[in-house]
Formats: C-alpha cells, structure tokens, sequence
C-alpha cells in the first residue's frame, strides 16, 4: 500500500516538465466576432491622436494609470491594484472559521486596460476605439486564484458611455 | 525501507539533473536559434510596416490578449492573454529584401516557452486572415 506515493511523487515531478500552450489559446474562436463588435465603437473624426486622449483622459477618470502608449500605432496601456475583498468570500470563510477550516480570501487585484484606435471606413473617415480589459487576483496567502479576460458587455457598455462623455470634455477643454 | 529511501533519492536526484542550470534557463539553450526563427517567422508581400502592426495588434486583440506596449519604430508588439493561465506574446516586423516583411512571434506559456510549431502556425493562420495575404514560410 506504500508503493503507490513514491511513484505519484515521481510522476507528478516529471509531468510538470511537459506542460504546453492550450490547443485552442492562438486561434480564433467563434465568439471572437462578437466580442470584438462588444469592445469597439467608432466616431466620425480624422483625428486619431485627438481620439487617444479623450481615452488617456478617460482612463485617468477611472483611476488607471498609464503603463506605456505609442500614439503612431494608437496604443495606449494601462493598470491599477485595487481590493478584490468580497463580501460572500469573507461570510464563507467566517463559517469555515468557526468550523475549525480556515479558508483564505480573495485580497487584492491588479486591473489592466488597454486602448487601441485605428482609422477605419473606406476612406479612413472614422477612428475605431477597441479596449479591452482583464484582471490577476491574489488571496490572502498571495497565490493566484483568477487570472482573465473581462466579458461582460456592460463593462465595455459603460465604458463608452463614458467615452463619449470624455470626448465632449475634451473637445470643450474642460 | 532504507533500500526504498535510497531509490527514492536517487530519483529525485536524477530527476533534479534533468533541471537546467540558470545559464541554460537564461539561454533556453535547449531549442535550436535557426528551428525556432523558422517556425516562429512568416514572410508577407507587402512594404506598409504600419498597418502590418496595426494588424498584428487588432488580430492579437481577436485572440484575446490585451496589448502591454507597442513600437513604430522597432516595429514591436508585446501582449498578455489571461484564461486561467498566462500566454505572453511579442511580435517584430521589420522589413525583409526590397518587397516583403518579415513577420515573427514568440511566445511563453505560463513559466514555458512555447517551441511547438503548431501554436504559431494558428497565430499565422489568424494573422494572415486579417492581412489578406498569403503568410510564407521564411526560409
């Protein structure tokens, strides 16, 4: 009955060796289509750099801060840490408490947002803004415990309400 | 029970042999420069380095990664996808003899680089779709 563990632990150390990419995680999936039409709108303007900072200003009113942004290319990268403390985790993990478990809890997440504009139509005559944003939580013990694209279509909706709000008070100077 | 300890440990350390040194990591001195850049470059007959890049971004952003930076001039792309795991990805284009671009792709899968020939062969497939050109195989 002993045998099997010294052979488990051999296994596990020389699968961990062979892990590799995902078979789908390089290729298009059907749903691509729909989240690109989720994450991008277009607005009547020529002026791409125009466009770039009504959404380094956005960002900024979202509490992002700027990582990297190349205006040539019309990108713009952007993260901020915040607490990923739920109120249904701490309740659970309050519960496994008084069981005698302990449980640990979602602490905090870094938040990363990137921005691109490109000119579109036949003749260039719209720029199309596409972001998109995922997130790293790490619990209390600081391991990993979600790491992931962001899809909910309200995200990208509020977003770009707030876009256009954004560019009114650009254009206004405000 | 001491002859199982000591097989075990003979295990173990075997299986610690096989590790790489830090200059072997460093190096990924396991793969090999001209099989890597091979299956890592396409080659596409158009001069327009911009909108190569420009395409690069928005077909990386059809994969799901969401873009950490980028450069015009170096004609550079550097991007994450998270799904449950990390995939890293950067994209060069630079100007190849008097008609075509050279486009090449790296990758890292979590702490793994990714040397398998089909994972950038998607990445072409979904590039080139995007380009409306053909991708060749650099030789």
């Amino acid at each position: 009955m002993r045998r099997p563990l010294p052979l488990f632990i051999v296994a596990v150390l020389l699968m961990t060796g062979c892990q590799t990419l995902p078979k789908d995680a390089l290729s298009l999936s059907p749903e691509s289509l729909a989240q690109r039409q989720i994450q991008t709108r277009k607005y009547a303007t020529t002026d791409e750099a125009q466009v770039l900072a009504a959404c380094a200003g956005l960002l900024q009113d979202l509490g992002f801060n700027l990582d990297e942004s190349e205006t040539k290319l019309g990108v713009i990268s952007a993260s901020k840490m915040r607490s990923a403390v739920s109120a249904g985790q701490i309740t659970a993990a309050i519960l496994f408490a008084l069981l005698g478990a302990p449980m640990p809890t979602d602490k905090e997440q870094k938040m990363r947002a990137s921005v691109i504009t490109r000119p579109a139509g036949d003749r260039g005559e719209h720029i199309a803004v596409r972001v998109t944003f995922q997130r790293i939580v790490w619990n209390t013990q600081n391991h990993v415990t979600t790491s992931e694209s962001l899809t909910d279509p309200k995200i990208y909706q509020e977003f770009f309400d707030k876009l256009s709000k954004s560019m009114f008070l650009e254009a206004q100077e405000i | 029970m001491k002859s199982k300890v000591v097989v075990l440990l003979i295990l173990l350390s075997l299986s610690v042999a096989g590790c790489a040194t830090t200059q072997e990591r460093l190096f990924d001195s396991d793969s090999s420069q001209v099989q890597l850049r091979s299956m890592q470059t396409r080659t596409f007959d158009t001069r327009d380095k911009e909108k190569t890049l420009r395409t690069v971004i928005s077909t990386l952003q059809d994969l799901g990664f969401v873009i950490d930076k980028a450069d015009a001039v170096l004609g550079t792309v550097s991007a994450t996808k998270l799904n449950n795991y990390a995939v890293r990805m950067t994209v060069t284009v630079r100007l190849r003899g008097d008609t075509q671009l050279a486009v090449r792709a790296n990758a890292q899968y979590n702490i793994q680089p990714v040397t398998e020939p089909e994972s950038y062969q998607q990445f072409f497939v979904a590039l080139e779709k995007a380009m409306f050109l053909t991708a060749h195989q650099a030789d």
